[in-house]
């Protein structure tokens, strides 16, 4: 029987696909960003493939579990999960490889085997930071694959056609870009609830304003160029200009913004989390949950700083890349 | 000019009645009243209930269309109440908006305009001295500090300062304020610096660019042939052209100040507008959010017609776009 971790299964074996063909054709480029910035696609790889392996799963098949343990014998689990002992948590805090639990000195059931210690529920805290890897990649990943079509399209619309479709693309840009960007997404997602997807739907919508508002430009650019007009003499329907003559020529646009744009989507669900708005198992919210833990006395500490290492090391290995990216493609920075 | 005036004009206020819509569709029509009665009492709430709350936070109306009276319609009394700022109860509490907004503006004020100030200065200076020593050890240090800076989340800077600052070397209280002259300045330092610290990354590699861009000008040019010092260059040349996209991207900001900072004033404790806005997201006060979200709206179209009307005056090729 077919079911829903199967179907997200074959998605991940998809998606994995495509990125190597992807990664095979531009591989060049690939090349070259690895000698200009070793660390931060070393950093980014580790993050793709935690992601990766956190996202395939199948149910039961583990070892050590009791035929008893229901949850464990009928929930899907990634392998991830499946690198750590099956219900590994405790009752409550205890320190990084601690023998005993944090507050009551109470015996652990995994005593020494929490290597970054476990949160308020007992829930191990290293597990729960690979977990987000997936959670962050999911937000990053779905909200881009909402704004890019749709800045493709207002953008390219508006420069290419020009008058209505230029007026109306104008007037949705600048009205949805005088609102506030944090208010506009807080409104959001109070209006279409909480949730992964409607998380990223609002962080879509929130975001391509300003990538539409570039494309626009340079397909007026574009547009007015020989190779355009010849192709427009010889007959060429709009929609093949558009296809083969300009999309082509965006696409270094595109790849910047997706890597910068990544990284500003993640920060943006961190904040979201600390507003009670976020995503269930994100960084963010074991940030937020850290707030409290630092106000005790002797401080937790091990949850916040998982969780902010983790989210600072892909957000500046992504930022890094995009740098870089930019400097390699884009020809308006060559200084 | 005049015409200019005009049709800028005419558009802010296309503008306004396009976000108008847009707050409508997204609180009338993505989240029905029916939604936001059910919130407020409950996923079991009696129907007749739910009726009663709509009656009493004024929702009763048709939401589009109204076969007896065309304008006795939430759409016309949503563009009334906003366009002439009666913005009426909050869904929570019942208190008057208006009200709220009165007592939160001048903490959100006294917060945000240091703020702006001291962070627009230190951007600037260090843009410019980055910019004056172009790769040096020095530019290229402060590059990479950029980008390490913009990296860290806001979160971990407030929590991070917080704890460092208020609680192990205890210079400033943790949160918390107090609106009398002699004692505000203990509880805005830390909120100050910590958003200060938090944009500069940001803020430095946008105008160390548009710096580097100044520098390669003909006028730059000119001005060392006539033998000026480089760092008369930077002040009197530089920096004075550049004066432009700085300005454009300052007066952005300055509607901005006036709806606070959401995320520094809840965590210190400021009572200002951007607590209200959390407030009103944990109460799930609906009405307040949405007069936040067009009051946010309105200051950033004011504040760009304002702007664009500067420039036409100022320059007047700007008139005939």
């Amino acid at each position: 029987m077919i079911e829903s971790h199967h179907l997200a299964n074959a998605a991940v074996a998809a998606l994995a696909a495509l990125c190597g063909v992807t990664a095979w054709r531009g591989r060049a480029r690939l090349a070259a960003l690895w000698t200009r910035r070793p660390l931060a696609m070393l950093a980014v790889g580790l993050y793709l493939l935690v992601g990766a392996l956190d996202s395939i799963t199948w149910v039961g098949g583990s070892r050590g579990t009791a035929p008893t343990d229901l949850v464990a014998l009928q929930e899907p689990r990634s392998v991830i999960d499946r690198l750590f002992p099956p219900d590994f948590r405790e009752r409550s805090y205890s320190a990084p490889l601690a023998a005993v639990e944090f507050y009551d000195g109470g015996a652990l059931r995994f005593p020494g085997r929490h290597l970054l210690g476990t949160d308020i529920l007992g829930r191990d805290v290293l597990l729960q930071g690979l977990k987000g890897v997936r959670v962050a990649l999911l937000i990053g990943g779905v909200a881009s694959l909402i704004v890019i079509p749709l800045a493709l399209a207002a953008g390219m619309g508006a420069g290419y056609f020009g008058r209505r479709v230029d007026d109306a693309v104008f007037f949705l840009i600048s009205t949805l870009s005088s609102i506030p960007t944090l208010l506009l997404l807080i409104a959001l997602v109070m209006v279409l609830g909480r949730g992964t997807l409607q998380v990223c739907v609002a962080l879509g919508i929130t975001s391509w304003v300003g990538f539409a508002r570039i494309i626009r430009g340079e397909t007026l650019k574009l547009r007015e160029l020989d190779y355009v007009a010849a192709a427009r003499a010889l007959g060429a329907s709009d929609w093949r200009i558009l296809r083969r003559h300009i999309l082509p020529n965006l696409t270094h646009l595109v790849v910047i913004t997706f890597v910068l744009l990544f990284s500003r989507l993640v920060l943006s669900e961190s904040i979201l989390s600390w507003l009670g708005l976020g995503v269930d198992g994100s960084w963010g919210q074991m940030i937020d949950q850290a707030r409290d833990e630092l106000a005790r006395d002797p401080i937790i500490w091990w949850t916040l700083a998982t969780a902010a290492a983790a989210l600072f090391g892909l957000i500046l290995a992504v930022n890094l890349i995009g740098d870089a990216l930019r400097d390699q493609l884009d020809p308006r920075t060559t200084r | 000019m005049l015409a200019y005036l005009l049709r800028r004009l005419a558009f802010g206020a296309v503008t306004v009645v396009g976000v108008l819509l847009l707050l409508f569709a997204l609180f009338f029509l993505v989240a029905t009243p029916d939604d936001v009665a059910r919130k407020a009492l409950g996923e079991k709430a009696m129907p007749e209930a739910i009726a009663q709350w709509k009656t009493n936070h004024g929702y009763d109306k048709p939401r589009l269309w109204n076969a007896a009276a065309p304008f006795d319609t939430m759409l016309a009394e949503h563009l009334r109440r906003m366009l002439t700022f009666d913005f009426g109860r909050s869904d929570a509490d019942d208190t008057p908006i208006v009200e709220r907004l009165r007592e939160g503006v001048w903490p959100s004020l006294t917060l945000t305009v240091p703020l702006f100030v001291l962070g627009l200065v230190c951007a600037v200076a260090l843009a410019l001295l980055v910019a004056y020593r172009r790769d040096s050890a020095l530019d290229r240090a402060t590059q990479v500090a950029c980008v390490v800076l913009m990296s860290v989340p806001i979160l971990l800077w407030i929590v991070g300062g917080q704890y460092l600052l208020g609680k192990m070397l205890r210079w400033f209280p943790i949160s918390g304020f107090d609106p009398a002259p002699a004692v505000v300045l203990r509880f805005l330092a830390m909120p100050v610096l910590i958003g200060v610290l938090a944009h500069l990354g940001q803020e430095v590699r946008y105008y160390r660019t548009v710096f580097l861009e100044e520098r390669n000008r003909d006028y730059v040019r000119t001005a060392y042939a006539k033998g000026c010092s480089p760092s008369q260059v930077m002040r009197r040349h530089v920096l004075r052209n550049a004066l432009i996209p700085i300005l454009t991207n300052v007066v952005i900001e300055i509607p901005f100040l006036f709806t606070g900072s959401i995320l520094l004033e809840s965590f210190f404790g400021i009572p200002g507008l951007g607590t209200m806005t959390v407030d009103a997201i944990n109460g799930n006060d609906f009405a307040t959010l949405r007069v936040m979200v067009f009051l946010g709206a309105l200051l950033f179209i004011a504040g760009q017609v304002a702007t664009d009307l500067a420039y036409a005056a100022a320059d007047p090729r700007v008139r005939l776009e």
